[in-house]
C-alpha cells in the first residue's frame, strides 16, 4: 500500500447558498493517476481548485502532500505542480524562457534548470521551436509543453484540469504518454476530463455530480457496479440524473 | 530575492517584445509634450470686436486704429450698424462691440468728456472677461493721449496720472509654457504609470496566468514588485526624455533648482501612481474595466491639481478635494522646483504626503491581492 498523499473528509465549498461542492471524502495514493470526473458545473474544478491553496474550503478537512488545505496553502504550492483549463504558459514568451522562468520561481537551482530544460526539450522533440514564442506553436504542442513545465520542478503531485480540451486524438495519446512517463517517476496524478477513453487510463476514478461523489473505484470495478460495458455508459446512468448543467 | 530576478526578466522580456508598448513608452512623451502646451495657452488674442462707428470723425478713427494696432484684436465689418454687429455676437462671429456714438469727438473736445459702449459677448467667459479688460486699458491709454492732447500741460493734467510698473518674479516674461511644460510631464508620467501598470496585471488575470503564478509558492510581495520595479524605470525613463529631451531644447524649461531634489521626489511619487495602477488592477477583471476605472479617477485627478485651472479660485470643498490628490502635490513640486528653485526644506510638506500616499495605496492594493479566495 502506498502512502496517501491526497486526502478529503467531508470537505465542502458554498458560495453564498449554492453548494457547489458538498462533503466529499476520498483519498488518492502516491503515484496514483487519479481521474475525476463529472458533468460541467458538478463542482470538479472548485474542488481542485481548493485542493490546489487557490480557494479556501467552507468545511470539511483535507491534506495535500500532508498540508492543511485552509493553514498550509503555501506549503502546499511548494509541492505541487498545476495545469488549468486556460492555457498558461506566457504566449509572448519563448519555449525556454517559459520552462525558465517556472524553474526559477519554484527555487530550482540554475544549473539543474539548465540541463533538465535541455532535456526536456530533447525528449518533447521542440528544439527546432525552443526559441520561438509560444504563440506560435500549435495547440497540442502547447499543452505538452504546459505540462511539461507544471511537472518541471518535480513535485510530489500534479493537479490537471481538463488538460487535452481541443486536442486532436493523436497529440493526446501522446500526452497521456508524458503522464504516464510522469506517474513512473512517481508523481500522483490528479485529472478531471471528459473523454471517456482518457477516464480508462486512470487508475481510479471518482465521479462527481452536483458537487457531490457518486461513485469511486477503478475503471472496471466501476463497469461492473453499474452494468455497463464502457465508461459512457457509467457517466450517463451517473450524470443523466443530475440538475445542475451549462 | 532570486524569485524577484526571474520576475524581473520575465517581465523586462515581455515589455521589450511588445511592439505597442514600446512606441507608447516614447512616442506618448514626445508627441505629448508637443502638442498639449500650444493648445493650452491661456494667453488671448484674436479677440473678435465690431466697431459700430456713429461719429466717422478723425479721433474716432484714431482709436479704432489704436485697437487695430494692439494685436489682441480682429475688427469685424458691421458696416457700422448695431443691429448686424449684434447679429453677429449672435451667430458667433463677434465677442465684442464698441459703440462709438454720433459727436464723440466734438464732445470730447467741448464737454472735456465722452461715453462709449461695450458689448460684449460672455459665452466664453475667460475670452469675454480678458477682452473687455484689453479694451477698457486701450481706452484708458487712448483717453490719456488725447487729454494731454487737449488740454495740454495744464495742472489738471497731471492730476490722474498714476503708474504702476509690475516687476515679474520667476517668469519674467510671463511665459506661459514655463508654467504649462511641467504640469504636463506630471500628467504624462502619471498617465503612462497608473496605465501600464494596472493594464499589464490585468491582462495576466484575463489571460488566465495570474492563476498560474498563484499556485507556485511565488510571494504576494515578490510578485508585485516584479511589476512595479519595471514600470517604476519606465515611469523614470519617460520623465528624462520629456525634461531633457523636449521641455529644455523646445521650450526653454531649465531646472532652477535641484535636478535631485526633483528626481527624489519623483521616485515617491511614481511608487504611489504604480500603487494606484494596482489597486484598479485588483478591483478589475478584465482590460476594459481597468481602463474605465484609471480613466475615472485620473480625469478627476488631472482636472482638480491645479494643472489647469488655478486651486485658489476653485471653492473650499473642491480646495478640500485637491488635498486628496498626489497629481496636485507633483505639479507644485515641478513648478516650485523648475520655476522657483525650491529646494528640499520648502517640499517638506509634498514629500511626507506624497509617501503616505505612496504606503496608503501598495498596502491597499497587497491587502487587496490574493492568491486565494
Amino acid at each position: 500500500m502506498q502512502p496517501i498523499v491526497i486526502s478529503t473528509e467531508k470537505l465542502t465549498k458554498q458560495f453564498g447558498d449554492f453548494t457547489a461542492v458538498s462533503q466529499i471524502t476520498f483519498d488518492v495514493q502516491a503515484g496514483e493517476i487519479f481521474g475525476f470526473l463529472g458533468a460541467n458545473g458538478a463542482g470538479k474544478t472548485t474542488a481542485m481548485k481548493m485542493l490546489c491553496g487557490l480557494l479556501i474550503p467552507t468545511s470539511g478537512k483535507a491534506t495535500v502532500a500532508g498540508f492543511n488545505v485552509f493553514t498550509q496553502t503555501e506549503q502546499i504550492k511548494r509541492n505541487i505542480g498545476y495545469m488549468s483549463q486556460k492555457f498558461s504558459l506566457y504566449e509572448d514568451l519563448t519555449v525556454l524562457e517559459n520552462i525558465r522562468f517556472y524553474g526559477g520561481i519554484y527555487g530550482m537551482r540554475t544549473r539543474d534548470i539548465n540541463s533538465k530544460s535541455l532535456d526536456l526539450i530533447k525528449r518533447l522533440n521542440m528544439h527546432e521551436v525552443k526559441d520561438k514564442l509560444v504563440e506560435s506553436l500549435p495547440l497540442g504542442w502547447k499543452q505538452k509543453l504546459a505540462f511539461s513545465v507544471a511537472v518541471f520542478h518535480e513535485p510530489k503531485i500534479v493537479f490537471l484540469d481538463e488538460p487535452t480540451g481541443g486536442v486532436d486524438p493523436v497529440t493526446r495519446r501522446q500526452f497521456w504518454d508524458l503522464i504516464y512517463e510522469a506517474a513512473n517517476r512517481g508523481i500522483t496524478i490528479f485529472v478531471t476530463t471528459h473523454y471517456m477513453d482518457e477516464a480508462e487510463y486512470c487508475n481510479r476514478i471518482s465521479m462527481m455530480v452536483d458537487g457531490e461523489i457518486m461513485a469511486l473505484d477503478s475503471p472496471s470495478n466501476l463497469k461492473k457496479q453499474f452494468n455497463s460495458k464502457t465508461m459512457d455508459d457509467v457517466f450517463y446512468k451517473l450524470a443523466r440524473n443530475a440538475k445542475r448543467g451549462d | 530575492m532570486r524569485t524577484l530576478r526571474f520576475l524581473l526578466k520575465k517581465e523586462f522580456l515581455q515589455i521589450f517584445r511588445n511592439k505597442t508598448v514600446l512606441k507608447l513608452i516614447i512616442a506618448l512623451p514626445l508627441m505629448q509634450l508637443l502638442i498639449l502646451p500650444l493648445a493650452a495657452d491661456f494667453e488671448i488674442k484674436n479677440i473678435n470686436i465690431a466697431i459700430v462707428d456713429n461719429d466717422l470723425s478723425p479721433m474716432s478713427q484714431q482709436l479704432t486704429s489704436t485697437i487695430a494696432a494692439s494685436g489682441y484684436f480682429k475688427i469685424i465689418d458691421s458696416g457700422n450698424s448695431y443691429k448686424i454687429a449684434f447679429q453677429q455676437i449672435e451667430n458667433d462671429k463677434a465677442d465684442l462691440i464698441l459703440q462709438i456714438p454720433q459727436n464723440f469727438e466734438r464732445e470730447m473736445v467741448r464737454e472735456q468728456s465722452g461715453n462709449l459702449f461695450i458689448a460684449v459677448n460672455a459665452i466664453n467667459g475667460a475670452k469675454a472677461n480678458v477682452g473687455s479688460v484689453y479694451l477698457n486699458r486701450i481706452i484708458m491709454e487712448f483717453n490719456a493721449n488725447i487729454r494731454t492732447k487737449l488740454v495740454g500741460n495744464t495742472q489738471n493734467a497731471t492730476l490722474q496720472s498714476m503708474e504702476i510698473t509690475s516687476q515679474f518674479r520667476f517668469n519674467k516674461y510671463l511665459n506661459y509654457r514655463l508654467f504649462m511644460v511641467p504640469g504636463i510631464l506630471v500628467m504624462l508620467v502619471t498617465l503612462v504609470g497608473t496605465y501600464m501598470c494596472a493594464l499589464n496585471l490585468v491582462r495576466e488575470k484575463e489571460i488566465g496566468t495570474i492563476e498560474q503564478i498563484n499556485v507556485t509558492p511565488i510571494r504576494k510581495h515578490h510578485f508585485i514588485l516584479g511589476k512595479l520595479i519595471p514600470f517604476w524605470i519606465i515611469g523614470v525613463f519617460v520623465f528624462s526624455v520629456g525634461l531633457f529631451i523636449v521641455a529644455y531644447p523646445v521650450y526653454g524649461v531649465i531646472v532652477r533648482g535641484s535636478i535631485a531634489v526633483l528626481y527624489s521626489y519623483l521616485s515617491i511619487y511614481l511608487v504611489a501612481v504604480l500603487g494606484i495602477g494596482l489597486l484598479i488592477s485588483t478591483y478589475s477583471t478584465n482590460q476594459q474595466q481597468a481602463m474605465s476605472l484609471a480613466f475615472f479617477f485620473l480625469m478627476i485627478f488631472f482636472l482638480m491639481s491645479g494643472l489647469f485651472t488655478p486651486i485658489d479660485g476653485m471653492p473650499d470643498w473642491a480646495k478640500w478635494i485637491t488635498r486628496f490628490n498626489p497629481v496636485t502635490y507633483f505639479i507644485d513640486v515641478m513648478r516650485m522646483v523648475v520655476m522657483k528653485g525650491s529646494g528640499f526644506v520648502d517640499l517638506k510638506v509634498h514629500f511626507l504626503v506624497t509617501i503616505g500616499f505612496a504606503l496608503f495605496f501598495n498596502t491597499w492594493a497587497i491587502w487587496n491581492y490574493r492568491k486565494t479566495s
